[in-house]
């Protein structure tokens, strides 16, 4: 098992060398959204519209943070389950978005689209929010501020730890995972 | 006949919260311990670990385990020689909910099931009420995340299906669930009753310790099969892979129409968390 270091925004080249099971430690900027966002996100793309953040090589994190104590950047912030948003991701990996980070199993209509215009799908350990919110330096609202915990965050992240789910060749780590420990 | 103030009821139910989200139970850490020295997959260990790291961070800053602080549950037993003075009871409880999630920086998840709007302040809270005997007030609170309640289920099955279908029903619910609820779970099982009561035996089962077995020796058996049936599927923890796929399986059971074979599964995540007070 690997342990990659990259920093964001991702290109191609860095998307292409990840393999399912790889660890990687991310830093830079990442966005934060979750359900209701990208509705909107969503509604803006039908309606021709320009989005609240150029998403072209980003990397999505579904996370809901707690609120932040005073002093600290963000409050406990790990990864919401994932195929909530498989509606809305393929569209914005069709526009260039390059990674995802979530929990759970992702459909086949996400997978197809990472393979097709390549981009990868990291898993965050679900429920460890206030280990995870240690490698969050910064965060600020830049979009949708009325949504609350949903609101788009635009987050400075420094090592924040994440495991390759789906790679741009279509494997699956969850497939694969149970398919070596399950027992008769 | 005993007077319980509003206002005593209020703090103890914000306290609650905070130290539910805020302290995992020895109990759940004691069966991390024993995952880690028993998974062979060496992902699964290491993930354990950073949940026990996680639980230790938590504790240490009082900050909650997980950003997902639930949609407040919360048993309430109030023993019939009780007063409640000074207020009206559903109110203190919503109030000390309102109190927790604001002073505690606990995330408020509550939100109307069409627009989606959040209420702010994570009430209303779900309230399960109960007269016994007695002058006391036991309450417990159950803060429930929303990604292991969308994996639950109920069925109403046929009579025939029996044990085995009821063993059945559920090690398939846990397998199609698959990494959704954050693995290791602990499965509540509610059979009997009618269709909404064994939803409601299903959540009960959830308050129980780890290793807290079944009163009834041949149930125990059951939960002890099941979890083993359960930890064969190989999803792991997190669904990465490994054989700690659940933590434990609780039974609940009641007698139910001679029609009916009514079973819920209520699947919690590793972040087992359940609190109680008794006034």
């Amino acid at each position: 098992m690997a342990e990659i270091k990259l920093k964001t925004p991702l290109t191609d080249k860095d998307v292409e060398k990840l393999e399912i099971g790889d660890r990687v430690l991310l830093t830079g900027v990442i966005y934060s959204a979750r359900d209701a966002a990208h509705k909107r996100l969503f509604d803006l793309i039908q309606a021709g519209k320009e989005l609240p953040v150029d998403i072209r090589g980003q990397v999505i994190y579904y996370v809901g943070p707690a609120p932040a104590k005073p002093g600290k950047p963000i409050g406990s912030a790990g990864p919401t389950t994932s195929y909530r948003m498989d509606a809305y991701a393929p569209k914005l990996i069709e526009l260039g978005l390059k990674g995802m980070i979530g929990k759970g199993n992702r459909g086949a209509g996400v997978v197809e689209a990472m393979k097709k215009f390549k981009a990868v799908y990291f898993g965050a350990t679900g429920g460890a929010g206030a280990l995870l919110a240690r490698s969050i330096r910064k965060a600020e609202t830049v979009a949708y501020e009325d949504l609350g915990p949903e609101a788009i965050q635009r987050m400075e992240v420094e090592d924040f730890p994440v495991v390759v789910i789906n790679d741009t060749k279509g494997n699956d780590l969850y497939v694969e995972g149970a398919k070596k420990y399950r027992k008769p | 006949m005993r007077e319980i103030q509003a206002a005593e009821i209020t703090k103890a139910v914000r306290d609650l919260f905070i130290d539910a989200n805020c302290n995992l139970g020895e109990d759940v850490l004691a069966a991390f311990d024993r995952a880690i020295e028993t998974d062979e997959s060496p992902v699964a260990r290491e993930v354990i670990r950073e949940l026990k790291e996680n639980a230790r961070i938590a504790r240490d800053e009082q900050s909650p385990l997980c950003q997902d602080t639930g949609l407040a549950v919360l048993f309430v037993e109030v023993g019939q020689d009780v007063h409640v003075t000074g207020g009206d009871l559903k109110e203190a409880l919503n109030e000390g909910v309102r109190r927790g999630y604001g002073e505690g920086y606990l995330r408020k998840s509550a939100c109307h099931p069409f627009t989606r709007a959040n209420t702010r302040d994570n009430t209303p809270a779900v309230i399960h009420f109960d007269i016994v005997p007695g002058e006391r007030m036991r309450i417990v609170a159950v803060p429930k995340g929303g990604g292991a309640e969308n994996m639950s289920r109920v069925d109403m099955l046929s009579p025939s299906a029996g044990l085995e279908g009821i063993k059945e029903f559920v090690v398939k619910r846990i397998e199609a669930s698959g990494s959704n609820p954050c693995p290791p779970t602990v499965v509540g099982v509610g059979i009997g009753g009618t269709f909404e009561r064994s939803a409601l035996l299903a959540k009960k089962a959830l308050t129980r310790r780890i290793g807290q077995r079944n009163t009834d020796p041949e149930l125990a058996k059951v939960e002890i099969e099941v979890l083993e049936r359960i930890n064969r599927l190989g999803i792991g923890p997190m669904g990465y892979g490994g054989n700690t796929t659940a933590l434990d399986v609780f039974f609940e059971v009641e007698p139910c129409h001679i029609a009916s074979l009514p079973v819920a599964v209520n699947v919690q995540c590793h972040a087992t968390r359940h609190k109680e007070a008794i006034l």
